[in-house]
């Protein structure tokens, strides 16, 4: 060792703390060198160690019938789908670097997650996205858009893996700080997996993929800080995104893979050649000798702390058998990517990095990796104060529209609202259809049915999250959106399986930040034990909040769930969204409450920004849901649709606008009209009954349910006593017209 | 029939088009690596969708020349049939094979959604069981599809009926607003002077599974193998 020892200061720079830096120096038995002090700052950053949230995440239900591989087992989450398959599915965030560079951000975000199933050895076939951006009238909000929509379209048109699903959302608490949260799903012979583990010493470590440049040195430890005005000073830490290689490794990867020499391969994220070559080892009780000077680099010069720290996109390490290589290297230069030796697995349990052959850091693999040495914190917490506020709410100080006119530009603000309209500006810039397998494309459901080709099966999956409702209640909030998600799968025809989760939140050293993370995961813990299925992983992302001016602002707490479920048979089990023919029954299916609370309609159109979650009743909604799927399976519904954000009348003109297909409905005499119409009340469902099926289906709807109307000839609506009997266009016309890009 | 599709770095619809053909067109299917120079003895190549070579460069550019292309041309020449779907119509025309060039679309983004197209005739072998007047439901998804030619050229596609297929909206009217790129003419898909090389930007494979509830763009390929229809 020839390096000076780092000291204090520099560990603090580096984002340790005092108590970090010398829990170091115990691992040690020394002092660390200046490389060795930034491996530790990048392993136990927020990003890879989870040491703010590990605690909480712990309590969340890992178990479930078709669970292969558990939370923190393996790179993604892995269950059972019969004929001998396995999907594997995860969420990751990419916020902070989208804060930045939109572009680039969004589209390593893609990238990164997709890496993440693919060193499983599981291949892509969908990925979905949920994003939150500031204002629409934000300076910043236009160029965040774009960005992203074209950064996360450009690189998964490319890759060639369809986006299939996804949410958009804008609140002014985003106006800095972005969120962007990328899923991917994905399908692997069971027995034909990978993980993300180094054994067997003498075995040899490859680095395959593009080559380490200086890109994105650090960015594990910038995403675990606050993002302030100062943070485009960081660029460097944003990666930069190469589709056509990803594209090249996933097929060289599962080529290798199938050749059956693989011991073990992880991607390289966050952390880079660090928290691969650790992981790996401290999961197989092995070491490794790496040599730092065989990486392929981009630049000249680079330092052993950039060769190790640097996120460079579309690399993969690779352990294989001793023996091997040249089985290896034909794969990967017949498609014509680097594939260099750069170590060996050792038993002694120590990662030991040269350069040009001098030891430039040596530690202990376990003291860098959570559950080994990583620390782990309990953080206090308190209730809010803004929570005082929603108490206050009073729905009688909001006025009962009284005219149709009135009626008419509600329903218009609404369907036009960007948090309501058609996405379509956003969806349609990405390739939906690539792979064949997207069934949604001429007949949408709830959540997106993507076929299992040769097999009759098919994946329902969704993405939800409503950041309003979770900031009004987090416990509450959390598990409408596990809720929802569940929602959107059943009226889709499927069964819930699983979930990834992204955890949004602000600084978790902020008490009152804090406890919405831990009323959000309570409240996720619960709506997943209710429904019977696990979680299987997911991100955490903290410090989404901006500081303005001096005055921090967190985000909305936004744990975005992704949801899989299963169709057991695609051709019988499906269901559809959009009306399906005229003068069929409308019915709503669930508990009907004269409830507005935290609607877009109170928030927005009223301009009350403080209100309580709105109606949920947990157990209600599980009779729901199975009593809806029984009604699916007796083929007695032509279409299911969910009333979620924009209340009833939104999923009605949704429902309608599919095949242009109208509706007459009335409000019953007891509710205040705009309540029924608008309000979100949780746990209900519309759905349309053949009036042959009419009797069957009251006898076998074991939940509340009020025949509302009946579907009506194309394009006409009415809503008795508020909407006289018109043409739909005017509607049509607000809810697709809205457009930022 | 024999269909080889080939298969460059980049390529991203390949499989599908792969499956298309074992499971909706019911014939027999091979990948031809683009390092190879033996079409296996197909009697039709298919040069899939995807970013060959990332799109680096320009769509299609470097991708011609790939070893197999040379073989593609040849077999061209001698009257083999080769159809080019999105990117591979630009490797087409970037090859040769084809006249023209596929420009950035004029909205500058990519697009991916159903578009409809109407045969300009019916006697081509790739249109010959359409039907003129008729509209036929396939998706388009593309950043680079906005076809051009000089004015000689255009002329002389128009000539010999090598316009095969034209944007038009869901009655047939080709309008400026049924154009989803810019394409002149509202051109979606010519063919050679010869009549064996197809190119289009929309992908008729991704309409052929009845579980989509489109199968239209069957058609191309009922037209191909002359059927009528396809058991299911």
């Amino acid at each position: 060792m020839t390096q000076t020892h780092a000291l204090l200061p520099t560990a603090k720079k580096l984002g340790l703390t005092e108590e970090e830096y010398f829990k170091i120096v115990d691992f040690l038995g020394r002092e660390p060198n200046f490389t060795e002090l930034s491996v530790y700052s990048v392993m136990w950053s927020e990003h890879c160690s989870y040491k703010n949230s590990i605690v909480w995440l712990k309590t969340l239900p890992k178990e479930g019938k078709y669970v292969l591989a558990k939370a923190g087992e393996e790179n993604a989450g892995l269950m059972d789908i019969g004929d001998g398959l396995a999907v594997a599915f995860k969420i990751e965030s990419h916020n902070h670097p989208s804060a930045l560079e939109p572009y680039q951000g969004a589209a390593t975000g893609v990238g990164g997650i997709h890496r993440d199933i693919f060193t499983m050895g599981a291949r892509p076939i969908a990925a979905l996205n949920s994003l939150r951006f500031g204002s629409i009238s934000h300076k910043r909000t236009k160029h965040l858009v774009r960005g992203v929509v074209k950064g996360i379209g450009d690189y998964g048109n490319a890759f060639g893996v369809p986006t299939v699903g996804g949410e958009t959302f804008f609140d002014d608490c985003y106006n800095i700080n972005p969120l962007v949260n990328a899923m991917s799903v994905g399908i692997v012979k069971q027995g034909k997996t990978v993980s993300a583990i180094a054994k067997g010493a003498g075995n040899l470590v490859f680095i395959v993929g593009s080559a380490t440049g200086k890109d994105g040195i650090h960015g594990a430890t910038f995403a675990s800080e606050d993002i302030t005005e100062k943070s485009t000073e960081k660029l460097p830490a944003v990666q930069v995104g190469d589709p056509f290689t990803e594209k090249l490794l996933l097929e060289a990867t599962l080529e290798a893979i199938e050749s059956g020499i693989i011991v073990g391969m992880q991607d390289m994220g966050a952390a880079g050649i660090t928290c691969s070559t650790s992981e790996m080892s401290a999961k197989g009780n092995s070491g490794m000798e790496i040599h730092l000077d065989k990486v392929p680099t981009r630049q000249a010069n680079m330092q052993p702390f950039e060769i190790l720290l640097s996120e460079s996109q579309e690399r993969m390490l690779i352990v294989i058998e001793k023996g091997k290589e040249e089985v290896l290297k034909a794969i990967f230069e017949k498609w014509d990517l680097p594939c260099v030796q750069i170590g060996t697995v050792t038993d002694t349990g120590y990662l030991e990095y040269y350069m040009h052959g001098e030891l430039v850091a040596k530690v202990p693999a376990k003291s860098l990796v959570l559950g080994g040495g990583a620390p782990v914190y309990h953080r206090t917490y308190k209730e809010p104060q803004y929570l005082q506020e929603t108490k206050k709410y009073n729905p009688d100080a909001i006025p009962v529209p009284q005219s149709t006119e009135e009626y008419i530009k509600i329903i218009t603000f609404l369907l036009s609202h960007p948090n309501i309209a058609s996405k379509h500006w956003i969806y349609e810039q990405y390739d939906s259809m690539v792979g064949t397998a997207n069934m949604s494309v001429n007949q949408p459901s709830d959540a997106a049915i993507i076929k299992v080709k040769g097999t009759k099966k098919a994946l329902a999956l969704t993405v939800d999250c409503n950041s309003r409702y979770v900031h009004a209640n987090p416990e509450i909030g959390c598990a409408i959106a596990v809720l929802e998600a569940a929602r959107n799968i059943t009226c889709s025809g499927g069964i819930p399986l699983g979930v990834t989760n992204c955890l949004n939140f602000g600084n978790p050293y902020n008490e009152e930040v804090y406890w919405q993370f831990v009323h959000s995961i309570k409240g996720m813990k619960s709506a997943c034990e209710a429904l019977g299925i696990p979680v299987t992983g997911g991100n955490v992302s903290f410090y989404n909040q901006s500081v303005m001016d001096n005055v921090t602002v967190p985000v909305f707490p936004t744990p975005t769930i992704g949801m899989v479920g299963l169709l057991e048979n695609l051709r019988e089990d499906r269901m559809f969204m959009g009306f399906q023919k005229e003068v069929d029954f409308i019915y709503l299916l669930g508990d009907v409450n004269e409830d507005m609370a935290c609607s877009e309609y109170v928030y927005s159109y009223h301009n009350v920004k403080y209100s309580p979650a709105p109606y949920f009743n947990i157990e209600n909604e599980i009779k729901l849901h199975k009593n809806l799927y029984e009604l699916i399976q007796m083929r007695l519904i032509d279409s299911a649709h969910d009333v979620s954000n924009g209340g009833l009348i939104t999923t009605l003109f949704e429902s309608a606008f599919v095949h242009g297909i109208g509706f007459s409905v009335e409000v019953p005499a007891n509710i205040r009209p705009d309540a029924f119409l608008f309000g979100e009340g949780q746990g209900r469902v519309v759905v349309t009954v053949p009036e042959f099926n009419k009797e069957k289906f009251e006898k076998y709807c074991t939940v509340p349910f009020i025949r509302i109307g009946i579907t009506t000839g194309r394009n006409i609506v009415e809503v008795k006593n508020y909407i006289p009997y018109m043409s739909f266009d005017i509607f049509r016309e607000a809810y697709f017209s809205f457009n930022m890009d | 029939m024999k269909f080889g599709i080939v298969v460059f770095p980049g390529s991203n619809c390949d499989q599908d088009m792969v499956d298309g053909i074992t499971y909706f067109v019911k014939q027999e299917c091979v990948k031809i690596w683009h390092k190879s120079t033996d079409l296996q003895g197909c009697d039709v190549i298919i040069l899939p969708g995807g970013f060959s070579y990332g799109d680096y460069l320009r769509s299609g550019a470097i991708a011609r020349f790939s070893p197999v292309m040379k073989e593609v041309i040849a077999f061209a020449n001698k009257g083999g049939i080769v159809i080019g779907i999105c990117n591979g119509f630009q490797i087409a025309t970037e090859a040769g094979l084809l006249p023209g060039a596929l420009l950035r679309n004029t909205h500058q983004k990519f697009m991916c959604k159903n578009v409809y197209i109407t045969p300009t005739h019916t006697q081509s072998i790739f249109t010959r069981q359409m039907h003129k007047g008729y509209t036929y439901k396939i998706p388009i998804a593309h950043a680079e599809g906005r076809y051009y030619a000089d004015e000689d050229t255009l002329k002389s596609l128009q000539d010999n009926g090598q316009i095969l297929f034209q944007y038009c909206d869901e009655e047939g009217k080709i309008t400026n607003e049924a154009n989803p790129n810019g394409s002149l003419l509202n051109i979606a898909g010519i063919c050679n002077k010869e009549g064996n090389v197809l190119g289009m930007m929309p992908h008729p494979e991704r309409a052929l599974d009845l579980d989509n509830i489109n199968t239209q763009g069957e058609w191309v390929f009922l037209s191909l193998l002359n059927q009528t229809y396809f058991l299911r």
